[in-house]
C-alpha cells in the first residue's frame, strides 16, 4: 500500500454559514420585519429591533477571475466590514450597515465595471451555462450570447420600468444545466443533426447499456460494426438532444453548420398569483452568429419591447400571454408560427386547443 | 498586464459594452498558461462556430466519485495548456454568504493550483473552479479541506443542496433554510461524494413561494416555506400604501389574488384566510403591511427536473405542511424511504420524478407509506382504466 498522508480530511462538508454572517444578521436573524427597494440595486431590510441592513446588488459575468473576487473582498472590507454574498442569479450583494457608504460603494463598483441594479421590476442577471468556454455538448457559446443580450437590455437592469420582473435564462444545449425551462425568456442552444459515431473508439470509451438508456426516444440501438460491439442511431427517431454524447464521448453531436439557438417564453417558478409554468417555444431556430449574435439579440429585444408595452402591472410574461392568448402573442411580436411549435412528444395532446373559445378576427 | 500569446479579435469584441465582460475576466487571469491557451481555444470556437472540448475519463480525488468533471480540449497539440482543464465543484456555504477572508482563501488556493477562473456560482449552487490538471486535484483538495471547504456533488449522487438567503436576510422565510441545508448536506456526505443512485438527486430549500432558488423547477425534493394561520396585517400600513398612490389596492392586490380571498373597503383590508393559498402576491406588493402568518413550516414537493430524459417536470405536492425544525427527523425518514425505493427500483438515469410517473404516484405513496390526499393532485383521474385491487 502506498503511504497515504495520515491527516487527509474527507467528508467535512461546507463550512458552517454562521461564521460568514455579519454581526447585524447574527443579531437580527429571523427578526426581519419588512424590506424596501430604495433605488435600483439597493434593498433595505428593517428588523423588529429597528436595525437596518442595506444590500447593494451588482452584476457579475458569473465567469470570474480570482482577481475580481479579490477586488470584491477589498470593496467589502472598505465599505461593509468584509461581508458579502452572492445571489441565485450570479449577482454579488454587499451587506452594508452604514447608509452613507452606499453611494460611494456604487460609484466604485460602476468605475470597476460592475453596475448596480437588478432589483424589483427589472431584468436581472441571466442564469447561464458554460458554452464554448468549457462544455463538450454546447451548441453555442453561453457567456457570449448573454453578454450581447445584457448589453442590449442594460437599461432594464439599471431601471425598474417593466410591468413585473423579467427572468431570462440561457442553456447551451437540451441538457439544460441552467434549467431554463421555467423562465420568462429562455434562450436554448440546439443541435439539428444526429450524432456522428466513432465506431473504432466507442467500444473503448462507452458503456453500451448506459448509452442506450440515455436516449429519450429509443433511437440508439446496439449494432455490430466490423465485428465489434457498437451502437447505431435511428435517424428518424433522433431529436438531437445530445444526451448520448454526454454518456458516450464517441457520439459527437457537434455540427457547426446546423447548430444554433431557440427562444422560449412565458415560464416562471414563483407561485405568486399564477402557479409555476414552463417556458413555451417562441422561435424554433436562430443561427449561431458570433461574436454578436445579432439575430438572437434583436429577437429577445422584440419580445421584451412587446411585453413591456402590452402587459399590465404585475403580469409576468406568461400571465400576459395567457390573458391575451397565443395567437395574439404571435401577431404582436410578428414571430412566425410553424409546425415545430406544435408538440409531438408524450402528452402532446394536452397542448392542443380543445375548445371553440377563439378570439375570432372580424373579416 | 500579461502579454497575450494568441490574437483574439473576435472575442475581444466582447470586452466592449456596459455589461461586465467575461473576456476581460479571462484576461485578468492570463498569467496562467492554461488561460492563455483557453483564450486561443475560445477564439477558435468563435471562428468555427463549434466547441472544442472533450469529456470523459474518470478523474477525481481519492475515495470520492463526484465533485470533479474531467475536461480536455480536442486541440491539445495546438493548445497544450488546456490539454487537461478539469472542473472542481466546491460546496458553497448556505445562502452564499462569505467574508472577505474566506474569498481570499479560496482565491489563493485556486491561484496556486489552477487557472484562477471560477463561476460564482454554478447552476446547482457550488463554487466552481474552472480548469486544472489531474495531478493538481489532490493537492487542491488538501488545501481546500485544510481551509474548511469540501467538494460538491456530480454524477449519480445527491447533488449539492442549496437554499435562498432565508431568515438571515428575508422577512418572508417561513423556516431556517440555511440551517436545514447545512444539516442535510452534513448528514448525507457519503451520498454526496460517492455516486450510488440511479441518477442525480437534488434538494433545494426556498423560504417562501417566491422560490428564489427555483426549487419547484429544479429539485427532486423541493422544500418551499408556507404557513397555516392568518396573514399578519398592519392596517395603518395598508392604508399608507393605498394613500401613497403607488398601489391600487383593488386592482393591484385584491383582483390579482388567485382565489379572490381579499377585499378592500377603502379603510381596511380583510382576508378570508381559509381560502388563501399562500401565493405571496399581496405580501410581495405590500411588504410593510403584510407578512406570512406565525405558524410557519413548509410544503414538500417532489420530482422536478429539466427535460433529459423523459421530459421536464415540475415538482408536485408530497406533504402539504410540515414543521421544519432540527434535527429534521421527519425529513430524514422520508428521504430514506424515497432513496430506498428509488435506488432499488429506478432505472439507470431515471430521476425520482420519472420513476413516479412510471410506477404511478398512488403506488409510490403506498410504498413510501404516505396516505393519498386531494392536495396532491390538480384533479382526480378522468380515465376509467383503474387497476383495482379487489
Amino acid at each position: 500500500m502506498s503511504a497515504e498522508p495520515l491527516k487527509r480530511k474527507t467528508d467535512i462538508g461546507p463550512p458552517n454559514y454562521q461564521q460568514f454572517l455579519p454581526p447585524i444578521i447574527q443579531e437580527n436573524y429571523g427578526q426581519w420585519k419588512y424590506h424596501e427597494i430604495l433605488k435600483p440595486g439597493v434593498l433595505v431590510h428593517v428588523s423588529h429591533s429597528g436595525a437596518k441592513l442595506y444590500s447593494v446588488r451588482a452584476a457579475t459575468p458569473r465567469l470570474m477571475s480570482i482577481e475580481t473576487i479579490r477586488l470584491f473582498a477589498d470593496l467589502a472590507d472598505e465599505f461593509c466590514g468584509g461581508y458579502l454574498r452572492f445571489t441565485s442569479r450570479n449577482n454579488v450583494e454587499f451587506l452594508v450597515t452604514d447608509e452613507t457608504r452606499i453611494d460611494p460603494l456604487i460609484a466604485r463598483l460602476r468605475a470597476e465595471g460592475y453596475p448596480v441594479g437588478g432589483t424589483g421590476r427589472s431584468i436581472t442577471n441571466i442564469v447561464h451555462t458554460q458554452g464554448w468556454v468549457h462544455c463538450h455538448s454546447a451548441a453555442t457559446d453561453a457567456s457570449g450570447v448573454v453578454k450581447n443580450v445584457m448589453d442590449e437590455l442594460f437599461p432594464h437592469f439599471e431601471a425598474m420600468d417593466l410591468p413585473a420582473k423579467l427572468r431570462i435564462a440561457f442553456a447551451c444545449c437540451l441538457n439544460m444545466c441552467g434549467a431554463v425551462h421555467c423562465s420568462d425568456i429562455a434562450i436554448l442552444g440546439v443541435h439539428r443533426k444526429p450524432p456522428k459515431i466513432n465506431h473504432d473508439a466507442l467500444p473503448k470509451t462507452c458503456e453500451i447499456p448506459t448509452t442506450l438508456a440515455s436516449c429519450p426516444t429509443g433511437a440508439v440501438r446496439t449494432a455490430s460494426v466490423n465485428g465489434k460491439q457498437s451502437v447505431e442511431v435511428i435517424d428518424e427517431q433522433c431529436m438531437y438532444c445530445g444526451n448520448c454524447f454526454t454518456v458516450c464521448p464517441s457520439m459527437s453531436i457537434i455540427n457547426a453548420e446546423n447548430d444554433g439557438l431557440s427562444i422560449w417564453v412565458g415560464g416562471k417558478v414563483s407561485d405568486a398569483r399564477h402557479p409555476p409554468m414552463f417556458s413555451k417555444l417562441a422561435i424554433p431556430f436562430l443561427p449561431n452568429n458570433p461574436p454578436h449574435w445579432p439575430e438572437v439579440v434583436s429577437a429577445v429585444r422584440n419580445i421584451v419591447d412587446v411585453y413591456a408595452s402590452h402587459a399590465r402591472k404585475f403580469e409576468r410574461m406568461g400571465e400576459w400571454i395567457e390573458r391575451i392568448g397565443w395567437p395574439n402573442f404571435f401577431k404582436l411580436t410578428g414571430i412566425e408560427f410553424t409546425k415545430f411549435h406544435i408538440d409531438d412528444f408524450t402528452h402532446a395532446g394536452e397542448t392542443f386547443a380543445r375548445s371553440a373559445q377563439i378570439r375570432q378576427v372580424p373579416a | 498586464m500579461t502579454e497575450l500569446k494568441h490574437q483574439t479579435p473576435l472575442i475581444d469584441e466582447l470586452e466592449k459594452g456596459p455589461w461586465p465582460s467575461f473576456v476581460k475576466e479571462i484576461k485578468k487571469s492570463a498569467k496562467s498558461a492554461a488561460v492563455q491557451d483557453l483564450l486561443g481555444v475560445l477564439e477558435r470556437s468563435y471562428e468555427e462556430k463549434r466547441g472544442h472540448w472533450k469529456h470523459g475519463g474518470i478523474v477525481g480525488v481519492h475515495g470520492y466519485g463526484g465533485g470533479v468533471i474531467g475536461r480536455y480540449t480536442d486541440l491539445a497539440d495546438e493548445f497544450p495548456g488546456v490539454a487537461e482543464f478539469h472542473t472542481m465543484r466546491i460546496n458553497q456555504p448556505s445562502g452564499w454568504f462569505y467574508t472577505s477572508k474566506a474569498l481570499r482563501t479560496l482565491s489563493d488556493i485556486w491561484e496556486k493550483h489552477g487557472s484562477g477562473l471560477t463561476n460564482m456560482h454554478g447552476s446547482t449552487g457550488d463554487i466552481v473552479f474552472l480548469g486544472t490538471t489531474t495531478p493538481e486535484l489532490e493537492p487542491t483538495f488538501k488545501d481546500l479541506t485544510d481551509a474548511g471547504f469540501d467538494l460538491g456533488g456530480s454524477g449519480s449522487d445527491m447533488r449539492t443542496p442549496s437554499c435562498c438567503c432565508g431568515p438571515a436576510r428575508c422577512e418572508w422565510a417561513c423556516y431556517d433554510t440555511l440551517n436545514f441545508v447545512y444539516d442535510m448536506t452534513q448528514t448525507y456526505q457519503d451520498e454526496l461524494h460517492r455516486p450510488a443512485f440511479p441518477y442525480k438527486f437534488k434538494i433545494k430549500a426556498a423560504g417562501c413561494a417566491n422560490d428564489c432558488v427555483a426549487a419547484i423547477a429544479r429539485a427532486d425534493m423541493s422544500v418551499i416555506g408556507t404557513w397555516r394561520d392568518n396573514i399578519q396585517i398592519d392596517q395603518p400600513a395598508v392604508k399608507e400604501y393605498a394613500e401613497s398612490g403607488k398601489l391600487d389596492l383593488q386592482k393591484d392586490v385584491c383582483d390579482r389574488c388567485p382565489t379572490k380571498c381579499m377585499s378592500w373597503n377603502g379603510k381596511a383590508l380583510s382576508i378570508d384566510n381559509s381560502n388563501c393559498v399562500k401565493c405571496m402576491h399581496c405580501i410581495n406588493a405590500m411588504p410593510k403591511a403584510l407578512s406570512p402568518g406565525k405558524d410557519r413550516g413548509a410544503t414538500i414537493l417532489i420530482g422536478a427536473k429539466a427535460p433529459i430524459i423523459g421530459g421536464a417536470l415540475l415538482s408536485s405536492v408530497f406533504v402539504p405542511f410540515i414543521k421544519v425544525e432540527p434535527p429534521y427527523d421527519d425529513f430524514k425518514e422520508l428521504i430514506a424511504a424515497i432513496w430506498d425505493l428509488w435506488a432499488e427500483n429506478g432505472k439507470n438515469r431515471e430521476r425520482v420524478g420519472e420513476f413516479i410517473q412510471r410506477i404511478g404516484l398512488g403506488n409510490f405513496l403506498e410504498q413510501i407509506g404516505l396516505e393519498p390526499i386531494p392536495e396532491m393532485i390538480s384533479h382526480p383521474r378522468a380515465n376509467p382504466y383503474i387497476f383495482y385491487e379487489a
